[in-house]
């Protein structure tokens, strides 16, 4: 009747015992947690607040969303489709991991529904060890099964938003701005790791190449430090650039950083470097030719 | 080289050579390139090299050196050189690997490279390209 005892047999040849016990004993058990749905759903709600879990959540919320967990669960034992409780998981992260439910009170609230369930059926069958045992034979693994895939799920879907983040930042962190026709500004604001900086060299390298650009100013004043890793990073792509064609003039080198790179001995004979913002582009505008004049002047 | 087309085309351009590399090149080839090179620049009197890297995808240090040597041949033998349409990735491995062209000048692509060899070779711009 369902793929998980399909499997539980062609794996394990031994158990075909076992094998026979499931096909009679899960759709009892089954029968048995739907029959006591009510009462076992709430006490599961209830131990799930008084392990101070889902606090995020209101208490209608926590209603709807512990019947919902508890239908699905018992629907997935009966049938065995890892599936639809993947669905049902995946559905409920994307709700809840706005509102900061944490992995662990994820995995927390389906171990408790585990251990309440398993709980019931221990109290069902006791006066028979026998059946008991085949029953928890039957049921945990199932049970685990769907522990294991409501963390995956949640987890998955943890990673997927901040990548996604991370790609939204990325771009938004490295624009690669034309002032005039073949002069380039490259403003960098906050910390530059590794990944920004080398993320900071292909925009570069292609705005070069895009926008034909013989001159680019890199202002570094929005960046509060750089260690040696970025400094060498940034010695590269002005070499980069240069192979392209391009003049690089770095502007807005703050006393720290201009303190760290003497310090930690980064060649810096090749780079060009100007004070601030303004000064560099009045350096790129003189180098490209342009002269720009106040009040009524034309720009050559 | 002698079956296929030529990986290498070596044009005349007013007072220039402009020799395109179309594919990768053996070491093989590149020596061979080296010495057509050369040898044009003679033939042709040419004033300045320009030689357009575009189409390769990787530069190895065996390339990068000889491109060094030929720059190096062809100022010996009269002629500027300067390295085109070296592309982002490329330009990116190369430092990385810490095999710049060294002396030689690079400019973003063919225009960009004769503008520069009518700077530094004084040729009157338009005065060439007939």
């Amino acid at each position: 009747m369902t793929q998980f005892q399909a499997e539980t047999t062609s794996t394990e040849e031994s158990l075909e015992v076992g094998y026979v016990d499931n096909e009679r004993l899960l759709p009892e058990l089954v029968a048995h947690l739907r029959e006591h749905r009510n009462r076992l759903r709430d006490t599961w709600a209830q131990r799930v607040t008084e392990s101070n879990l889902l606090e995020a959540m209101t208490a209608q919320e926590m209603a709807a969303e512990t019947t919902l967990v508890y239908d699905n669960y018992v629907e997935v034992l009966e049938t065995g489709s890892v599936e639809a409780l993947q669905h049902y998981a995946r559905d409920l992260s994307e709700r809840i991991i706005p509102r900061g439910v944490e992995t662990h009170e994820v995995v927390g609230i389906v171990l408790l529904l585990r251990d309440v369930l398993a709980r019931s059926l221990f109290e069902k069958y006791r006066h028979d060890p026998e059946l008991l045992n085949r029953i928890l034979d039957a049921y945990e693994p199932a049970a685990n099964r769907i522990a294991n895939t409501v963390a995956v799920s949640f987890v998955e879907e943890r990673e997927r938003i901040i990548r996604q983040q991370q790609d939204a930042l990325r771009e938004l962190s490295t624009p690669v701005l034309p002032v005039r026709e073949r002069l380039l500004i490259l403003p960098i604001i906050g910390v530059l790791d590794g990944e920004r900086a080398r993320q900071l060299t292909e925009q570069l390298l292609l705005g070069i190449r895009a926008h034909r650009a013989k001159v680019v100013v890199i202002d570094i004043t929005g960046a509060p430090e750089v260690d040696e890793t970025v400094a060498n990073h940034l010695v590269q792509t002005v070499d980069a650039s240069r192979l392209m064609g391009a003049n690089v003039i770095i502007t807005g080198l703050s006393p720290t950083i201009a303190q760290t790179l003497v310090t930690i001995g980064v060649d810096l004979s090749k780079m060009y470097t100007i004070g601030d913002l303004q000064g560099g582009l009045e350096e790129a505008e003189r180098l490209l030719g342009y002269t720009v004049t106040k009040q009524g002047g034309d720009i050559t | 080289m002698e079956q296929g087309p030529a990986p290498v085309s070596i044009l005349r351009q007013g007072p220039y050579l402009v020799a395109s590399i179309h594919t990768a090149l053996d070491d093989t080839q590149m020596v061979r390139f080296r010495h057509d090179l050369i040898e044009a620049i003679g033939h042709q009197r040419a004033r300045g090299v320009i030689i357009d890297v575009a189409a390769l995808d990787v530069l190895d240090s065996f390339g990068s050196r000889t491109l060094h040597d030929i720059a190096e041949m062809a100022r010996l033998r009269g002629a500027r050189t300067v390295i085109v349409g070296i592309q982002p990735d490329v330009a990116f491995a190369m430092v990385r690997l810490g095999m710049g062209t060294g002396t030689i000048p690079t400019a973003l692509d063919l225009e960009e490279g004769i503008a520069f060899l009518n700077g530094a070779t004084d040729m009157v711009p338009g005065s060439f390209g007939g």
